[in-house]
């Protein structure tokens, strides 16, 4: 693993490509969009920067800030539960795995969410599943389109059924949106997998994916288990769904900003 | 999350098909039959002493699971000899008219459909299926559904919303099939999208886990106006084996990883994700299975009648509203508990539509 300051940024002024082994000079990739020039990895972003990225400059306004996670099972592994947020929190300095907020792309004001693959793989809770709840009860309210930034590991282990429970929570959300015609974008990036997967990452109206993003639902070494064979090039890449008619576009990170208004304008809102 | 589909339980499987913690069972068992086998060499009387090792057999098995560890009950909800929902179908519905079609793919065996009738109520049968023999169970995948069998699930019942048809949905899987061509047909979108109209669909839902509940593998047929527990089964994000696996580093630790889970019907009471808990029968289901389906019965047939006697206005509003607090388990120091417009908005709706559950005769109208 790169060492990954607050901001997303390796540390250091050079890193080595995770896709193609490349040294890069790291002032050139950040302002590529952490996208490597000579491959097109797609580096995987902290929410923060997703949101630099993403949104109109200082236009995102944050909202539901103070929820923040309990231990409700008292889960304890090899360590706590507790110690595990405790030292997440202070190393990422974030509370939890998603932020959400109000903000405009190219002069539209939607709702976004964007999860934080850098905090416990961005797996869902109570916390996470309550925050993208209240982002799409906002969207309905205001008759705002929704657009959700996703990675995620699945749902979180430590918090138990009432982490899967999250699934069902914001699948429903997203019925009374769709009920109210409301639009829901979905950015899937990597990784959007497991309970996410089979959630609210599946659900948009739209569904673009950033190049090579890994989406599926069940992990591949279990299925590599199951059928006792290799995996197929490729399987479970933003390509793969595509392919198989699950994702609607792949769309270069230094294209979203553009692609996510250009669908706005055409559901008219 | 999904564990690779086994025959796990028979490997926790001692001599007469008594489970790793029923040991003292079969010692008690073993006095009796060396009673009786005496009795027949040597003619003397032990009615007696088999009565009494009988009933300390009863006080035994009552001792062990008054008190069954959650990696116990695992065990029990993954007995070979447990009943399935097709002993279910049999047992407690009459007139089963199966139907298979999906629409798109193909058959999922491991997944049953149908129309059926419980008592004095029509119902549309769901049910994973984890077969009964070695044949019927590779055939079905252990009940690991694949996209097909929830895409089969929701297809029907659309089809028992359209005529006002109340949905029973019997969950008994390790999870979703982890295979190539789960993925390739979009194993994530079909669970998703059952999520989501099951939680707006217009007709009564209830949900019972009889065996494993298996992460989103179970929850994909499990949204709905009741869900409940048998006694014995348990409803988990991931299996023990898997979360020991990822959090302990070693499948060893399942014991641990079951009790950190809380996968309990208790404890999922207790947490509000589940509404009741249908009692067995002393020892498990499998040691009664009429006894057990008499509970699933009387519990399903009291949910039915009270779930009919709800407008379909007040029944969706009221499962939004349950869904919308699943598992609220976090500080809110502004403790602004927003109220649901949606919901509120979703029932007027269905108020202008003025329909009652009796009524229902058209399919789900989106304004």
């Amino acid at each position: 693993m790169t060492k990954v300051d607050k901001s997303g940024v390796p540390a250091g002024l050079w890193s080595r490509c995770e896709g193609c082994g490349h040294m890069l000079y790291e002032k050139e990739v950040a302002d590529a969009h952490f996208v490597c020039p000579e491959c097109d990895h797609h580096r995987r972003l902290d929410a923060r920067a997703r949101v630099r990225q993403l949104a109109d400059p200082d236009s995102f306004e944050e909202f539901a800030t103070d929820l923040t996670p309990t231990d409700p099972l008292h889960f304890k592994d090899r360590i706590t539960y507790k110690d595990r947020l405790k030292r997440e929190q202070s190393r990422t300095g974030e509370v939890e795995a998603v932020i959400v907020g109000r903000a405009f792309i190219r002069g539209r004001a939607v709702i976004l969410g964007v999860m934080n693959p850098s905090f416990i793989m961005a797996s869902m809770g109570a916390v996470v599943g309550e925050k993208i709840t209240r982002s799409i009860e906002r969207a309905i309210e205001e008759n705002l389109p929704l657009v959700l930034v996703t990675a995620s590991g699945g749902a979180r282990m430590q918090e138990g059924m009432i982490s899967l429970m999250q699934m069902a929570k914001t699948s429903a959300a997203l019925a009374r949106l769709d009920d109210s015609g409301g639009l829901y974008i979905v950015v899937a990036t990597d990784p959007t997998t497991a309970g996410v997967a089979a959630s609210f990452a599946s659900l948009g109206d739209v569904i673009i994916a950033e190049p090579h993003a890994m989406i599926g639902f069940a992990g591949p070494r279990v299925i590599a288990n199951t059928i006792n064979a290799e995996l197929p090039d490729e399987f479970q890449t933003a390509e793969f769904m595509l392919e198989h008619g699950f994702v609607d576009r792949i769309v270069h990170r230094s294209d979203l900003r553009r692609e996510v208004a250009r669908i706005i304008d055409y559901c008219g809102k | 999350m999904n564990s690779k589909p086994n025959i796990a339980a028979s490997t926790s499987m001692g001599v007469g098909g008594l489970l790793e913690f029923e040991k003292p069972l079969a010692r008690i068992q073993n006095d009796i039959d060396e009673m009786q086998r005496e009795q027949g060499e040597t003619d003397r009387d032990v009615a007696t002493d088999v009565r009494q090792q009988k009933t300390r057999y009863k006080a035994t098995l009552k001792r062990l699971y008054a008190s069954l560890t959650p990696w116990e009950t695992v065990l029990v909800a993954r007995h070979p000899k447990r009943p399935l929902s097709t002993d279910y179908l049999r047992m407690i519905f009459r007139d089963f008219a199966e139907l298979h079609g999906d629409r798109l793919f193909g058959d999922d065996p491991a997944m049953i459909t149908g129309f059926a009738r419980l008592r004095g109520h029509k119902v549309m049968f769901i049910g994973h299926n984890k077969g009964k023999d070695v044949k019927e169970r590779i055939k079905c995948n252990f009940g690991c559904a694949h996209p097909e069998g929830y895409r089969k699930a929701l297809q029907k019942m659309k089809l028992a919303e359209k005529y006002g048809v109340p949905v029973v949905c019997l969950i008994d899987t390790q999870g979703a099939y982890p295979g190539v061509g789960a993925e390739e047909r979009g194993i994530g979108y079909a669970i998703a999208t059952n999520l989501m109209e099951m939680s707006r669909l217009r007709t009564p839902v209830v949900c019972v886990v009889i065996g494993e509940g298996g992460s989103g593998g179970a929850l994909g047929i499990a949204v709905g106006d009741r869900v409940a527990m048998f006694q014995n089964s348990f409803y988990s994000v991931i299996s023990p084996e898997g979360c020991a696996a990822i959090l302990w580093k070693s499948a060893e630790q399942r014991k641990h990883a079951a009790e950190a889970l809380r996968l309990t019907a208790s404890d999922l009471l207790k947490f509000n994700i589940i509404s009741e808990i249908v009692p067995e029968p002393l020892g498990g289901a499998h040691r009664d299975p009429e006894a057990a389906a008499a509970n699933l019965e009387k519990f399903l047939n009291t949910s039915l009648n009270s779930l009919k006697r709800m407008t379909l206005t007040n029944l969706i509003r009221r499962r939004q509203e349950k869904i919308r607090h699943f598992g609220n388990f976090f500080d809110d120091p502004a403790s602004v508990k927003q109220p649901a417009k949606a919901t509120a908005r979703a029932a007027s709706r269905a108020s202008r539509l003025g329909r009652t559950l009796t009524r229902t005769r058209t399919r789900n109208v989106t304004a």
